[in-house]
């Protein structure tokens, strides 16, 4: 059966068709999350070979690591923005995308998620959020909604999840956008969105995990999740007008910025022209 | 893109810049001066002393040649820079202290597992922890060696003076390119900011080397290949079109993870092994004072290899017949040649910084009725001419 959806999908073209089928479980958003990026890859008309696809640790990090045929960098836990970093400085020119989860990008590389967000390099995230550390059991993650059930907050989760994309527009990011799994069509324009701009864009992805999260939370099917997400998304023009204790426990969605800033690599540049200018150093 | 073909340019750039001829500089200048020499384009680092000058060296000197100085939210996302921009050609460098050489451990694994040619120059300094954070040290021998998790190979260099540190540098980049692996500049705080004379070369006298690119699209598909039996796979950078994807995880020869087929991890990591062990040319190096006649050895590194040779020196005045082995890379440690200067003498001493680490390495290629001893000093202080001196004529 798997065989026959690869010769029917019309992304196939996109992706490395000996590393399919996916390691993703049933029901996972995983799979949500890749056709959105093909998609908004093939409406944009991007050639891969203009791609670099950085991604970390985690079920997330496997989204579009090893499946989407690009130059495709998996590193170590936590670290993908800071690599990509590296790769978008040596190659301008071309897209660079970093797709992981929140355990990967906002707790253990929560560091880096800011610190690039703030140079404004011009780098897409697709940040996936599942609440959960899918991979290694089902963990309590710093994105696990207070009170929610995890192998490791068995009783209850007392923390307060982190706001990632509000962190990462306070932190200056040119673009940030959050959206569900269930609003698949304004998910796909947003990375669109995210891919053009110039500049650090995140677009946060809140995404079911049946397996780790939702069993342990009265939500054992993928419908059940999604339906939980439509049922409390607020479109950020209404959260405006909320108070945070009607915010709580909603998902706030929508674009949170788009604007421009001057962007790193570019300013980057820039420098090298003007100190080469300085010390008379063009080329005679 | 600066891997090749930028040659002339380049060295029209270095000579307009560095007039060859000699200076009055510092150690960690000179080591950021060899690597502009070397063809590094991409700095990436994290502020720490005994450091911190060759971060500021190369951020000013970097724009002027076109290249990149980043300067990181910490030790951990400067190494992971350094390894993208590996990837996409450039020749790259970060300089650190102990502390953040433990925090750099992880993603130095990664590079040696990807093959990511980079170079880490780790000026040590006193430990343990933040110790004497001011003072240098020779304590991280084995934290080069064996700081990063499972089993791997790793090159480590050590230059002796300022002038050497400028050819050591530049040495290793040759390393990481030749073999398309991460090595190590096990430098320290005393050199590091000691002042001494140090002559800049012309660029056309610095042997330069760039890494091996695919020949065609085959080999292009097989970035963790062996296709020339050298053991070291050709790089298909990335923006090429070559799709190729780096992993961490155990993978084939195409690159593609498998972590399930034991056949596939042995085969990779032996390879990697391998690919350091057949290649011994490439990167061995010591020096040798009157080992010839010698019946006292002196086995030194680092900073300390220099009170050792000035000990030697007044020993050998004094009648004494002593020599002196310097390894200069020192990982992997060059013990054939140690076994076999130790079958002719009759007591090994060694000098160094720290409580006994290069002492391991040379016990395990001495045999006993060899005398062993170790000349240890801590607390920041090198040791001395006359330190060295009182323990060769103890063992006279």
């Amino acid at each position: 059966m798997a065989k026959e959806i690869y010769s029917t999908y019309p992304m196939v073209k996109y992706l490395r068709k000996e590393a399919l089928p996916t390691a993703l479980c049933p029901g996972c958003g995983g799979g949500t999350v890749l056709n959105a990026f093909a998609n908004a890859v093939d409406q944009l008309k991007i050639d891969p070979r203009d791609l670099v696809v950085v991604s970390g640790i985690g079920c997330s990090a496997w989204i579009a690591s090893p499946y989407f045929l690009a130059d495709t960098l998996h590193t170590t836990h936590g670290r993908a923005i800071a690599f990509a970093t590296g790769v978008k400085v040596g190659l301008p020119d071309k897209k660079v995308v970093v797709i992981s989860g929140d355990g990967d990008l906002a707790s253990i590389g929560g560091n880096h998620l800011i610190h690039a967000a703030r140079r404004n390099i011009d780098i897409t995230v697709i940040l996936v959020n599942n609440f959960i550390y899918g991979m290694t059991g089902g963990q309590v993650a710093p994105t696990t909604p207070f009170g929610a059930r995890t192998t490791t907050s068995p009783y209850r989760n007392i923390e307060h999840p982190l706001q990632i994309s509000e962190t990462v527009a306070a932190a200056g990011a040119s673009y940030v956008a959050r959206w569900t799994t269930a609003h698949v069509y304004q998910l796909i324009e947003s990375i669109k969105k995210a891919l053009t701009v110039k500049g650090f864009s995140l677009v946060e992805v809140i995404s079911q995990c049946p397996v780790q999260f939702g069993r342990r939370n009265r939500m054992k099917e993928p419908a059940e999740m999604l339906r939980w997400f439509l049922k409390d998304s607020v479109p950020i023009s209404k959260a405006r007008n909320m108070s945070p204790e009607e915010l709580e426990g909603k998902f706030v969605i929508g674009e949170l910025v788009n604007r421009e800033r001057p962007e790193f690599t570019e300013e980057l540049n820039k420098l090298i022209d003007e100190v080469q200018e300085h010390f008379g150093l063009r080329e005679e | 893109m600066i891997i090749r073909g930028d040659e002339p340019e380049q060295i029209r750039l270095l000579r307009k810049l560095y007039k060859k001829g000699n200076y009055f500089m510092q150690g960690n200048e000179a080591v950021a001066y060899g690597a502009l020499f070397a063809g590094c384009r991409f700095y990436a680092g994290y502020p720490i002393t005994p450091s911190s000058e060759i971060a500021e060296t190369m951020a000013k000197e970097l724009p002027k040649l076109g290249g990149y100085y980043l300067q990181m939210e910490d030790e951990i996302a400067s190494i992971a820079a350094m390894v993208g921009a590996s990837w996409t050609g450039f020749k790259v460098m970060t300089a650190t202290a102990g502390p953040g050489f433990s925090l750099m451990q992880e993603n130095l694994g990664y590079a040696v597992m990807t093959e990511t040619p980079l170079v880490l120059v780790d000026v040590q300094r006193s430990g343990p922890s933040t110790g004497q954070a001011t003072k240098g040290a020779q304590g991280d021998f084995f934290q080069a060696r064996w700081g990063t998790h499972g089993d791997h190979p790793i090159i480590a260099v050590s230059p002796t003076s300022v002038e050497d540190s400028f050819w050591e540098t530049v040495r290793a980049f040759n390393i990481a390119e030749k073999l398309r692996t991460p090595v190590v500049v096990l430098f320290d705080g005393i050199i590091a900011h000691a002042r001494e004379r140090i002559r800049i070369p012309d660029p056309e006298e610095v042997e330069v080397t760039y890494r091996k690119l695919p020949a065609n699209e085959e080999e292009a598909k097989l970035p963790f290949g062996d296709p020339h039996g050298d053991g070291v796979p050709p790089m298909p950078l990335f923006g090429h079109g070559y799709f190729t994807h780096v992993t961490g995880s155990t993978h084939k020869e195409n690159g593609l993870r498998d972590v399930y087929t034991p056949e596939v991890h042995d085969r990779l990591v032996r390879r990697i092994h391998r690919k350091i062990e057949q290649n011994k040319h490439v990167y061995e190096k010591y020096e040798e004072y009157f080992t010839d006649d010698a019946e006292i050895l002196v086995v030194s590194w680092g900073v300390t290899a220099r009170p050792s040779l000035g000990a030697v020196l007044k020993a050998r005045e004094e009648g004494i017949k002593v020599g002196l082995f310097v390894p200069k890379t020192v990982h992997p440690f060059p013990g054939e040649r140690v076994r076999e200067l130790s079958k002719k003498v009759r007591a090994i001493l060694v000098p160094e910084m720290n409580l006994g680490q290069l002492i391991l390495e040379v016990q395990r290629f001495v045999n006993d009725d060899v005398l062993l001893k170790g000349v240890n000093k801590i607390g920041g202080v090198p040791l001395t001419v006359e330190e060295i001196l009182r323990e060769i004529r103890g063992v006279a």
